[in-house]
């Protein structure tokens, strides 16, 4: 490898030796293409035309003045296919076609990164088969059709909890016999290098976005960044716009399920303790033998053991602060911006707009510029939240 | 068991070899079906021809293995096994044989318990040599260096993906054995040893002194023996012997019996 994909001491790339010549010729393309003119016209091209960029940093005014701070909504769930993965998959599977690539492979757990990486495999007419828990297949049909609306395949996984986690073993293991012909289509800033510093850069788009737009309405740079981490691709993607500017304070919201005292949570910073898994050093929920915990929280892009390695960097070297919000909270979240703004978060995105609340009733906190990034919509939720509200759709 | 009376990868190899064989390396993973049931199988091994054991510490999530691995791994997960009762297990095994031990391993559990501490459970447990699944070269500065300070040997894999001038690179490291990777793939049983495996095992050959243990889809004597004769020193049998254990976990003796005379034809077809 040319570089060594480590954040500090975070990363690297603990994976089968099988598997360390794709990494290679992977980090080769990306370094070669990130910086290629017309792979990066071409990716502008889509990020524009398909997906739907730039989106918008809007004012939320009645949560402003409600709270007693100026919120400010970078809204990714404005993009096509309803979150930010899409950012990502159209910049890897160009990447995968630039390579000659003729498979993409990914791994989903709600579902939003499987869709935009069929609707990707569509676009640019590259076959693709999506790795899903089958817990995860039986609770999300109607993404299970989206995808394979798309012409996508998707391979249900019955192994360990039938949930994302199992669902990216059994990526990995395919990709473990398809390297030369299929490109891992990897959904967040988590894996070995060169994915972790991959999927910053192709989310790296909102934090640009985020701190242009911001110091073009306020003239100047925000108080706070804040944003929800379950891999940690969104929250990496708009705090990398903020990251150089100290004085920004970066908040990262991870699921923390029933509520971090319990065995029933996904906030791995919080609670977790440095280990390896899927291919990077980072913090796992993980037991006193090393033994992987299932991760829970009620949002299924947040219900993962593992955490990007730089988020791990960022918690260690304390530029980041990490805090967890309940199911409970989250839910609050969810109606607080639907009622206030008229926009329905995604239940990932609700942990973001919870822990805002918290932030913004803080006495110290009064009058602060809050950033908080939106990275998708709640229609996928609907009828999670519908159960969870008692009522009948 | 004193160390003394442990036989060395290389006096293992140098002792198969001077009868004209290829090394016989069963795998089981410790601790499945239970911690008992296992140590029979451990001994069955020994009393049917294995030369050297390769032992698997069960881990959650092993992203190189396929669903027989896996499962082994969950039941013994499930019938209460950690890391300290792996080396227990070994312990065990030191009771009634002098054969070399490999272990098979992830990652996470080394770093978990700690690098130091172990390396030097596995020397003090009766342990040659570790292999852990998901470290490549690239990040095993700590484990090599606990390797040479508790005198457990470190073992890196080649694969048919690796390059002549990786392969050198990984030769220099490796010590005691080199893990062959027959398949491109996980671990799991196989219809058919594919061509590229026989012409792997030759550009491996080419390239160092060390021995070839082949492993991954090696199901069949007819595996074995093809292995073998393309230059392999050694053939680990790992799926196929699971799925003897999957198939009869209601009847321990019939799964004893099938597993004993599967590893006599097993060893047979090392015997060139």
């Amino acid at each position: 490898m040319i570089n060594d994909g480590k954040f500090g001491k975070y990363g690297g790339i603990f994976v089968p030796e099988l598997l360390i010549p794709a990494l290679e010729e992977l980090e080769k393309a990306f370094l070669k293409y990130k910086d290629d003119e017309k792979f990066n016209q071409e990716l502008d091209y889509y990020l524009k035309e398909f997906a739907g960029r730039p989106t918008a940093l809007y004012y939320a005014r009645n949560l402003s003045e409600k709270l007693g701070c100026k919120i400010y909504l970078k809204r990714e769930d404005m993009l096509h296919t309803g979150a930010h993965k899409i950012n990502n998959t159209i910049g890897q599977g160009l990447l995968a076609k630039y390579m000659g690539k003729t498979r993409l492979i990914a791994e989903t757990g709600a579902g939003q990164h499987g869709i935009a990486t069929a609707v990707v495999g569509s676009l640019l007419g590259i076959p693709v088969e999506v790795y899903m828990g089958s817990n995860d297949v039986e609770r999300q049909k109607l993404n299970v059709l989206r995808m394979e609306l798309s012409g996508a395949k998707v391979l249900p996984v019955d192994a360990g909890s039938r949930t994302l986690k199992d669902a990216i073993n059994d990526a990995f293991r395919d990709w473990t016999s398809s390297v030369e012909h299929t490109h891992y289509l990897i959904g967040t800033t988590m894996g070995p290098h060169p994915y972790p510093t991959m999927v910053k850069h192709f989310q790296s788009v909102i934090g640009r976005e985020a701190r242009a737009e911001i110091l073009e309405k306020e003239g100047e740079l925000p108080d706070a960044v804040i944003a929800c981490v379950g891999g940690g691709s969104n929250s990496i993607g708009i705090f990398s716009g903020f990251v150089d500017d100290e004085a920004v304070e970066l908040i990262g919201v991870e699921g923390g399920g029933d509520g971090i005292k319990t065995p029933r949570t996904g906030a791995t910073l919080c609670k977790g303790t440095e280990g390896v898994l899927h291919g990077s050093f980072s913090y796992v929920l993980q037991n006193n033998d090393g033994q992987i915990s299932e991760a829970y929280s009620v949002s299924a892009g947040l219900d993962y053991p593992g955490v990007g390695p730089e988020h791990a960097y960022l918690h260690s070297s304390g530029r980041a602060n990490y805090v967890a919000v309940t199911d409970k909270e989250a839910l609050r979240g969810f109606e607080l911006l639907s009622k206030y703004e008229g926009i329905i978060p995604a239940l990932e995105s609700s942990h973001a707009v919870a822990y805002m609340e918290k932030y913004a009733k803080m006495p110290e906190n009064k009058g602060k510029t809050i950033v908080v990034n939106l990275s998708g919509r709640g229609d996928k939720d609907m009828f999670l939240v519908a159960s969870e509200l008692g009522v009948d759709v | 068991m004193n160390t003394k009376e442990v036989e060395s990868y290389q006096e293992m190899f140098a002792r198969v070899k001077s009868k004209n064989e290829g090394a016989f390396i069963p795998f089981i993973v410790a601790g499945d079906p239970d911690f008992d049931t296992s140590l029979e199988i451990v001994k069955t091994f020994v009393e049917n021809g294995a030369d050297a054991l390769e032992i698997g510490f069960a881990f959650s999530d092993p992203v190189a293995d396929g669903p027989t691995v896996q499962d082994s791994d969950l039941r013994a997960l499930k019938s209460g096994m950690t890391t300290k009762r792996g080396f227990e297990f070994v312990k065990k095994i030191r009771e009634f044989t002098s054969i070399p031990i490999g272990l098979l391993v992830y990652y996470n559990l080394i770093y978990k318990m700690g690098v130091d501490q172990f390396y030097e459970a596995a020397f003090e447990s009766g342990v040659n040599a570790i292999l852990a699944a998901d470290l490549p070269p690239e990040e095993s500065d700590d484990a090599i260096r606990a390797s040479k300070e508790y005198g457990v040997q470190q073992i890196f894999m080649a694969a048919q993906t690796t390059s002549n001038e990786r392969l050198e690179k990984i030769s220099k490291l490796c010590d005691g054995f080199l893990y062959v990777v027959a398949v491109m793939g996980v671990t799991g049983a196989r219809g058919n040893l594919q061509t590229s495996s026989v012409d792997l095992i030759k550009r491996v050959r080419s390239h160092t002194d060390l021995p070839l243990s082949v492993g991954f889809g090696i199901s069949k004597p007819e595996h074995v023996a093809s292995v073998i004769s393309a230059g392999a020193d050694g053939a680990i049998v790992a799926s196929a012997i699971l799925d003897l254990v999957t198939e009869n976990l209601e009847n321990k003796k019939k799964m004893l019996d099938e597993i004993g005379s599967f590893c006599c034809d097993l060893k047979e077809a090392t015997r060139k």
